[in-house]
């Protein structure tokens, strides 16, 4: 039985060499309280992009 | 009095208009010749084509926003330009046809002392045999291109969702509909979209769902690919891509040039040479992009368009068109001002400039098949062009001849860039990316060609609520409404 994340490889297809997600990789994408402090970092980290192509 | 002409009302040319409108005043005209009625918020096209959005939340009405803001609006579509002028006259001009209900077909001439040319792209259906026809939604696929096609492209997944709750297995195939396309992202969104509503209807189990696509690796996006800061490594797009994929069981094909399309069933040729088919039961694959099509005739009657226009039709600018093969590529390349070489009183930004060579590395199947994204210049870029040559015509009117362009070139610009996958406020994600420069400039930086200090991408609900965000932003910001100047382009 395969694991989470790994549900979907299939050996040696061309799926065979990347890597996946855990449980925690992804509940954390959806996590409100640490997506809000990414929200944060995200934002800013974009301003600062836009400021240096103006 | 001076007069700008502006050709296009999306991104580059509402841009370069509504500054250029406001940075003039009452002192001079501004003229916009845009054959749509209403502005499109284009990346939000991708949420109308799965229904979790409206045509009308994602456009509204030009005419009264250009009215506010002291435009002169033709909706009309330009067919040619006559920068000398002609016998009668030296003033030069623009030839336009209506395309308002009741004036249809109706020719006018609009005389302009500086011209910008933000056409966009000519959805190029007709260069993949099935693809669609002049209309442009499509024979046997759907495309979410316009909120028009969007709104088809829903009701048709739709139909498919039905058929999965009555039992009926069905397969998706999104991606690229030619070897030349560009846009991948939007293809990308679209199909991550897809399979997050597909899950939310509960009928997830019962699709089976394809990635076809022209990018030599997964995660190409036409500016080949990029490099992001993640645990301590620089990771390269191409993980990033093939790990979503995989966590979403998404099949993909690359390196694809789409050569047909029937009812059910797709033709293509890979970049070894070999050929093969794919079925569907509901496919978007998006068209390839041409220029509009205009025509530039001399002062003699001669037609120009060569000198003007490359062959593709974008208009040519200050960019080094002889690079030639890909190891003379430099940054340098790319142009800066955007204004063309034989009209100094023409500029083009936006799709409607003509770059100089790909971004992605050319590749060609062993049958000589061009198989390439071609440059994408949607988006920020398009913006921040847009101003910059706004900003250039408004000095050269109020300072005279002389004073000196503003530059935006793609080689020394970044881009933020957020591509949904799925939307939800608590369930959506998306991928919140930044790219800097668009064009790698592999003398500067060698290796990945951009400054990973300030590249990066994560998946996510923050990149979901920028997302939305920025929809609601960019399309104030459109209505001219208060403080749209400090909205960034």
């Amino acid at each position: 039985m395969s694991k989470y994340g790994e549900k979907n490889i299939k050996a040696y297809s061309n799926n065979f060499t990347t890597m996946t997600p855990g449980p925690v990789a992804k509940w954390m994408r959806t996590c409100v309280i640490f997506q809000i402090f990414r929200f944060i970092a995200i934002n800013l980290k974009m301003l600062v992009v836009v400021k240096k192509s103006h | 009095m001076a007069r700008l002409v502006v050709l296009g009302g999306g991104v580059s040319g509402h841009t370069a208009a509504t500054f250029a409108a406001k940075w003039l005043g009452s002192s001079h005209e501004v003229v916009v010749v845009t054959p749509n009625a209403k502005w499109n918020w284009i990346p939000s096209n991708i949420w109308v084509g799965v229904g979790q959005m409206t045509k009308e939340e994602v456009t509204f009405d030009l005419a009264p926003v250009y009215a506010q803001a002291g435009i002169i609006y033709h909706q009309a579509k330009a067919l040619g330009i006559h920068p000398e002028g002609n016998e009668a006259s030296d003033k030069p001009y623009v030839v336009v046809e209506s395309t308002k209900a009741g004036e249809e077909g109706q020719v006018e001439n609009i005389e302009y002392d500086y011209l910008i040319n933000a056409t966009g792209p000519k959805l190029n259906f007709a260069a993949t045999p099935g693809l669609g026809d002049a209309n442009g939604l499509g024979e046997h696929t759907v495309s979410v291109c316009t909120a028009d096609h969007a709104v088809h492209a829903a009701e048709e997944l739709q139909k498919c969702v039905e058929k999965m709750k009555a039992g009926e297995r069905q397969k998706f195939l999104i991606g690229t509909g030619h070897g030349m396309c560009t846009c991948q992202g939007a293809a990308f969104e679209y199909i991550f979209n897809i399979e997050h509503e597909l899950n939310k209807a509960g009928v997830r189990d019962m699709a089976d769902i394809k990635w076809i696509s022209n990018e030599s690796f997964l995660g190409d996006f036409g500016v080949g690919g990029l490099h992001m800061k993640a645990m301590g490594f620089a990771v390269s797009s191409r993980i990033f891509a093939e790990s979503l994929f995989v966590e979403r069981n998404v099949e993909w094909i690359i390196g694809a040039h789409v050569n047909k399309v029937e009812s059910g069933n797709v033709h293509y040729e890979l970049l070894d040479g070999s050929m093969g088919e794919e079925s569907f039961d509901f496919s978007m694959l998006i068209p390839p992009f041409a220029g509009v099509g205009l025509k530039a005739i001399n002062k003699a009657g001669e037609d120009i368009t060569a000198d003007i226009f490359a062959p593709n039709g974008f208009m040519k600018v200050d960019a080094n068109y002889a690079a030639g093969a890909y190891e003379n590529w430099k940054a340098s390349d790319w142009p800066e001002t955007y204004q063309n070489p034989t009209y100094s009183n023409m500029f083009a930004c936006g799709i409607a400039f003509a770059p100089p060579h790909p971004i992605s590395k050319p590749m060609s199947s062993p049958n000589g098949t061009p198989i390439v994204p071609t440059p994408p210049r949607t988006g920020m870029p398009s913006g921040i062009m847009g101003k910059a040559v706004a900003h250039s015509v408004c000095d050269l009117i109020t300072k005279g001849a002389d004073a000196p362009l503003q530059k935006a070139s793609m080689a020394e610009m970044g881009a933020a860039c957020v591509a949904s996958a799925g939307k939800g406020l608590f369930d959506g994600t998306a991928a919140a990316m930044t790219i800097y420069p668009v064009v790698p400039n592999f003398e500067k930086y060698p290796g990945t060609g951009r400054d990973t200090d300030y590249t990066f991408g994560e998946i996510g609900l923050a990149g979901h609520w920028i997302k939305h965000i920025l929809h609601h932003l960019f399309i104030w910001k459109a209505k001219l409404k208060p403080g749209w100047t400090l909205i960034p382009e």
